[in-house]
Formats: structure tokens, C-alpha cells, sequence
């Protein structure tokens, strides 16, 4: 049984169209990356989900039937603005916000000293909340999000404004939840944490469906449309070439849909370039993503 | 309620008792009636004899009917025959001061008055002497003392009020009862204004910050706003109870004389039932109001500049106290006491000064009570829809298209 299944989803706000016929599933076990420029209907799907509004018409299905006050209880939801109560100790506010989930008060406690001390924040336990960094903030509101081991989680940009040290930390830890069969819907613009992280992938941009499928099936699906090169000399006009884009190493060539990487290589041979590298390319998400929605942008 | 209702009640009331705002208001407002008390002390020694201290005023006497009756006691009256001699006998600091009777005063009844001090206006206590000295002396040929002491008293009339049954009302017998109506108006604006702010406040945070999200993760709508409702209501339940019980101590350490006032009024039950009422319910009222506000506007400014409004219409009794006292069952009286904002103000002032008939506590009562119910309907309607929309305010024909649609 799908943890969320989103049919036919549609709303709109005075008649400005925020999500269009979006229609995916999360299961258990894996996460799905939900992506997309800003305004293309994210956040309005995630608060479909959650039920903070009602769509226009559509249906969504939490764990087998629609969203209730104890379903409330199996998820976790951490939004993309922090809000935490400021005055609040930091245990205080965590035990609070799990009170609210369900928990008891020892179970709760235990849970909470567990997640600060591996997330190095024990120190920090009777610290009000207004006196921590905006990292560390971050840190408790995540220790929110999953003290009562939700299974399903949704998680909107969970990455921003974390240091190098906290974001690896932050995603063993969703790695880990995914391993132990909780679902997963993490909106981001950050496409190397989708590819890292990622079993499958929703793009939408104006509210639709652009991309969605698995993220392996969709980087081979682009695998063909894009090469590296590493040349000596000037390149000149190359047929089946959209894009020439400069890397660190030399060049990423993105193709055209009739271009194949043999053409190009024919025509830089004939060019009489002396040619150092020539490499099909597995597209990086966030060259599928630019090229998906700045077509589509103009 | 329920347990997350409660969970939400309990955290939102010791959230609230520990905001700084109710720790000092709590405490200020007995500190403001001690001083209060000690202003009062102050101004009623300075229009009271004082004890122990002979005051000489001289007087020249141009009518020459003056001549009788010049100690009175901690007074001593002395005449001389010019401004001139007068006039040496105050530099010299032989009288205090000295006055002039002219010759037309018992046409005009005016007289003058020197003085070495600087003053606004002549001390009530140097006018009444003066007046009777001049009183005796007008009257002491003609009336036995009796008669003289009898004018000279001040008048004291006692009043009796009585019901259209013929019997007498209680609760009016006394105008200092004016007072305890008074006071709640005053300690029950006080607390809505902080409740109301608090209120719009909070939720304004909790919109800013986004965690009206989180929470509205884990509990429905209803279950946050009864929660919170219920929450400020006992705070502002708390902060009243609490400043009635500093009342007793404060009067043991204010005057005697102000002690005797309040001790004289009589609190019937029902006034006291009355007042919980009004109270709990007009604050139950506000609450929902705020609640409204807060969510429909765009930060915690904004939500306090609308909140202005109604709260502004509360105080209205307050306002034309003066017009309400001697015509308490004016027909505009009797509309505020049924208009929900300002009915527990208007009703318990009036039920200080004058007997409200059954039929509109209770109207108003129900109003109030139905105000409650429909009120928190429509604002849970629309709390969903605007509490998550962030920036601009919706306009009055928007919320109702809102509630029409959900």
C-alpha cells in the first residue's frame, strides 16, 4: 500500500492555476523528490497533502483511505520556514511539539535526548530557542519532524542554510528512515541532494507533471543528449548541438533530439581539432532540470 | 475538549503566565492602586484641618458688623483698623494672612483676600474658617446656637431607593457601589487589551514563523483554537482573581477613611454571579474576534491596528460615564447593554447605578453567548484558508466569499 497516492490533483487560486492534473505515489521505502521552479505548484501540493487546504476537485489517499487526526500522528512534516517557539527551551519545545504527536511525555524525553546527542545538540537542551543559530534551529526542527518515527515524512527544502557538517549528517539520517521502510517526499532546489538521495522524481513547473519517474530511467532517458570535451583549438558551428557550455575541464555539449554523440565527434574530427576527451555523459539533474524548464520558460 | 485540545490549553496558558507582558501587568496594576491610594491620601490631608496648628488671619472690617466670635478654635480672627496696620502685621509674620471687608459686602458677598503665599486658589480649608466667621457673626443675633451650628453643618441626606414593587433595592442603596462596577470595567479593559495583543501576537508569530504548519500537522483547527481560547481566558481569569485577592491587603495599607467607603458598599450575589459571567464571556467574545484578525492579516502589526477597532468600541461606556450616571436606562444605554463589545462593561456599570431589567441581561447574555458560538464557526472557516496565506490582507467581500464557499 502506497503511503501517499495523489490523483488527478487539481487547484487553483482565484483563477490562477497552482496545480493541474498532478497525479503520483510514494511508497514505502523510498523517497521521492519533488522538484520544480519556484511558484510551480509545490508547496500547494504539500499542503494538499496535508490537508491544510482543499483541492478543486482530485483525491488524495493517505496510508489506503483519506487524511484523519490520527493519521496526523504517522507523519512528519518540516517546512521549508523554521518555526520554532522562540521563548521555549529547546527540550521544552521539542517534548511540546511531540506531546502533540501522540507521545508520551517519557518516551518522548528519551527519544528527544537520544536525537540531540547524536545530532551533537545535547549541549544545547536547556538553551532557549531564540538563542540558537539559524543551523542549529534547524537541527531541533528536524529532531521535531521525526521524534515520533513518523512513516511518512515530508520535508520541504531540508537542506538550506545547513553547513557541510550538518547536511551529511542530516542525510544519512533520511537515508537511514528510507531504509527502514518510511516514505519519503523531500521538496528541494537542490538537485545534487535529489540525485544523492532520490529513488524517484516528480518535476512540475505551472502546477504540471513535467518529468516523474525513476531517477536512474531518467538520467538514461537524457544520457544521449549530452556530452564532455576536452579539446585543442576553437570549435566551430556544430550541427545537433543546442548548447555549448564551459566546464572546469572543457566543454559540456548538450544535443539536440536529432543530434547523436557520433555526429558530434564526426564534425570536431573534421574540423581538425586535436581532441583530448571525449565522454557520453550521464546529464546531471540539474542540467535536465534547466533544460526541461527553461524550454518551457522561454 | 480533547487530549491535543488540552495539550494545546495547557501549553498556550503557562506560555501565556510566563510572557513577561502578564508578569508585569499583573503586578502593576496593584502597585498603580497603591498609588492611587497614596494620591488620595495626600489630597484629602491637604483640604483637612490641620491638626494641633493655631492659623491666625487677620481682617479689617469696613462694614463694621464684624466683631464678635474671633476664636474658633485652631482659627483666631483679628481685627485691625487699616490695610495699613494689616499690612504689617503679615510682613512681620504676626498673621498668616488677612482679609478685607468692604463696605458693599453684604450686597455683593465679595470680599479680599492677602497673602504672602503664592497659591492658585484659596485653600478649601481658609475659605470654609472664613465662611464661618462671617456666617456666625451675620447670624448670631437674631438665632439661638442650635439653628447656627444646624446652618453651618454640612448637609447630610441619606437616600433609599426602592423597586417598582415598593421594596428597597440592595444593590442600589448605596451610590458608592458605583465603585466595585468601576473597577471591573477598568481591571477587565486592562486585561482584554493585553489578552487581545497577546492573542494577535502569538498568532501573528506563529503565521510568520510558519509554525501555524507544523502545528496544523499534528492538530485540527478546532482542537487549536478552542485550546487557545479557552487558555487566555483563564489567564485572564487568573490575573483578575489575583488582583481582587492584593485588594484587602492593599486597603489594610491604604487610609482608614477609604477603607470605610468600600466597606460600606454592599455586593449582592448575583452581582458577583454577573460579573463572572460578563467577564469570562466578553472575553471569550474578544478572544474570537482576535482570533479572526490574527489570521486574517499579514503580520502581528497589522493584526493589532484592526484589533483597534473593536477593541475601541468596549471602552465606549467608559468613555461617556459621566452621560450614563444620571440617566442609566437611556434607550442608547440599553442598545450597548445587548451589542456584544460592549455589553459586559455597560451591563455591570449599570448594574452599579440602577436596576437592569431581567429580560435584557438576559438578551444580552444569549447575544453574547451566540456572538461566542457563530463567531468561532465562521472563524474556523476561514483560519484554514488565511492563516496559510501569507502577504496580502483579503478584503471584507473575499472573507465573505470564503465563508460562502466552505
Amino acid at each position: 500500500m502506497p503511503a501517499v497516492e495523489v490523483k488527478n490533483l487539481f487547484k487553483s487560486y482565484n483563477d490562477q492555476i497552482a496545480v493541474k492534473n498532478l497525479s503520483f505515489r510514494v511508497d514505502p521505502g523510498e523517497i521521492l523528490g519533488l522538484i520544480g521552479p519556484n511558484g510551480a505548484g509545490k508547496s500547494s501540493t504539500i499542503k494538499i497533502i496535508l490537508d491544510f487546504m482543499k483541492p478543486d476537485s482530485g483525491e488524495i489517499v493517505i496510508f489506503g483511505g483519506p487524511m484523519s487526526e490520527e493519521k496526523k500522528n504517522r507523519i512528519g512534516y518540516l517546512p521549508e520556514a523554521r518555526g520554532l517557539y522562540k521563548e521555549l527551551k529547546v527540550l521544552d519545545c521539542i517534548l511540546y511539539l511531540a506531546s502533540l504527536k501522540g507521545m508520551d511525555k517519557t518516551t518522548a524525553k528519551e527519544r528527544a535526548v537520544q536525537l540531540l546527542e547524536r545530532t551533537g545538540m545535547i549541549e544545547s537542551e536547556k538553551k532557549k530557542i531564540k538563542h540558537l543559530s539559524k543551523g542549529m534551529s534547524q537541527m531541533i526542527q528536524f529532531i521535531v519532524t521525526i521524534i515520533h518515527n513518523p512513516e511518512l515524512l515530508i520535508m520541504d527544502e531540508p537542506f538550506s542554510g545547513l553547513d557541510p557538517v550538518n547536511t551529511e549528517l542530516m542525510k544519512n539520517m533520511v537515508g537511514k528512515y528510507r531504509d527502514e521502510g518510511k516514505a519519503i517526499i523531500l521538496s528541494t532546489h537542490q538537485m545534487n541532494q535529489v540525485e544523492e538521495l532520490c529513488d524517484r522524481v516528480l518535476m512540475i513547473d505551472h502546477g504540471e507533471e513535467v518529468l516523474y519517474g525513476n531517477l536512474r530511467e531518467i538520467k538514461s532517458r537524457f544520457k544521449k543528449h549530452s556530452v564532455q570535451v576536452s579539446l585543442v583549438g576553437d570549435m566551430g558551428d556544430l550541427n545537433g548541438v543546442t548548447e555549448i557550455r564551459t566546464t572546469k575541464d572543457g566543454f559540456e555539449l548538450l544535443l539536440a533530439e536529432d543530434g547523436s554523440p557520433q555526429s558530434v565527434l564526426d564534425q570536431l574530427r573534421s574540423q581538425g581539432l586535436e581532441i583530448q576527451r571525449f565522454e557520453i555523459t550521464t546529464p546531471s539533474l540539474h542540467s535536465i532540470f534547466l533544460n526541461m524548464v527553461a524550454s518551457d520558460h522561454g | 475538549m480533547d487530549k491535543k485540545g488540552f495539550l494545546i490549553f495547557l501549553h498556550e496558558f503557562t506560555y501565556k503566565i510566563k510572557s513577561k507582558g502578564f508578569i508585569i501587568l499583573t503586578f502593576i496594576v496593584p502597585v498603580i492602586a497603591l498609588i492611587g491610594i497614596g494620591i488620595f491620601n495626600l489630597a484629602k490631608m491637604a483640604f483637612e484641618e490641620p491638626e494641633g496648628v493655631v492659623t491666625t488671619i487677620g481682617y479689617v472690617d469696613e462694614v463694621g458688623n464684624f466683631d464678635d466670635h474671633n476664636d474658633m478654635g485652631i482659627t483666631k480672627f483679628i481685627p485691625f483698623a487699616s490695610r495699613e496696620t494689616a499690612d504689617l502685621a503679615l510682613t512681620s509674620g504676626k498673621i498668616a494672612e488677612y482679609f478685607v471687608i468692604p463696605e458693599d459686602f453684604i450686597a455683593t458677598g465679595s470680599l479680599q483676600r492677602y497673602t504672602l503665599e503664592k497659591e492658585a486658589s484659596t485653600p478649601p480649608f481658609i475659605t470654609d474658617m472664613i465662611w464661618r466667621f462671617l456666617s456666625v457673626n451675620l447670624l448670631d443675633e437674631n438665632n439661638p446656637p442650635e439653628t447656627i451650628a444646624l446652618i453651618l453643618a454640612p448637609l447630610n441626606i441619606e437616600v433609599t431607593w426602592v423597586t417598582e414593587e415598593g421594596e428597597v433595592a440592595l444593590e442600589a442603596a448605596n451610590p458608592a457601589n458605583i465603585i466595585i462596577p468601576g473597577i471591573f470595567a477598568l481591571l477587565l479593559s486592562l486585561s482584554l487589551m493585553l489578552s487581545v495583543t497577546s492573542l494577535i501576537n502569538g498568532l501573528g508569530e506563529e503565521k510568520e514563523s510558519r509554525l501555524i504548519e507544523v502545528l496544523l500537522s499534528s492538530v485540527s483547527i478546532p482542537q487549536l483554537l478552542v485550546g487557545k481560547v479557552l487558555a487566555l481566558g483563564l489567564a485572564g481569569l487568573l490575573q483578575v482573581v489575583l488582583w481582587l485577592i492584593s485588594a484587602p491587603l492593599l486597603l489594610n495599607l491604604a487610609s482608614s477613611s477609604l477603607g470605610d467607603l468600600l466597606r460600606g458598599i454592599e455586593i449582592p450575589a448575583n452581582f458577583i454571579l454577573l460579573g463572572v459571567v460578563y467577564f469570562v464571556l466578553g472575553y471569550l467574545f474578544f478572544a474570537v474576534l482576535s482570533i479572526g484578525v490574527g489570521a486574517i492579516s499579514s503580520n502581528a502589526t497589522e493584526g493589532n491596528a484592526l484589533a483597534m477597532i473593536y477593541m475601541m468600541t468596549a471602552f465606549i461606556p467608559l468613555w461617556f460615564l459621566g452621560f450614563l450616571i444620571p440617566f442609566p436606562n437611556s434607550p442608547i444605554w440599553v442598545l450597548l447593554t445587548l451589542f456584544p463589545t460592549t455589553a459586559p462593561i455597560q451591563t455591570m456599570i449599570r448594574l452599579g447605578i440602577s436596576e437592569v431589567p431581567l429580560w435584557q441581561i438576559i438578551a444580552s447574555i444569549t447575544i453574547l453567548v451566540l456572538s461566542i458560538v457563530i463567531g468561532l464557526y465562521l472563524v474556523i472557516k476561514i483560519f484554514r484558508t488565511y492563516m496559510l496565506m501569507y502577504g496580502k490582507r483579503p478584503g471584507l467581500s473575499e472573507i465573505y466569499r470564503q465563508i460562502k464557499a466552505s
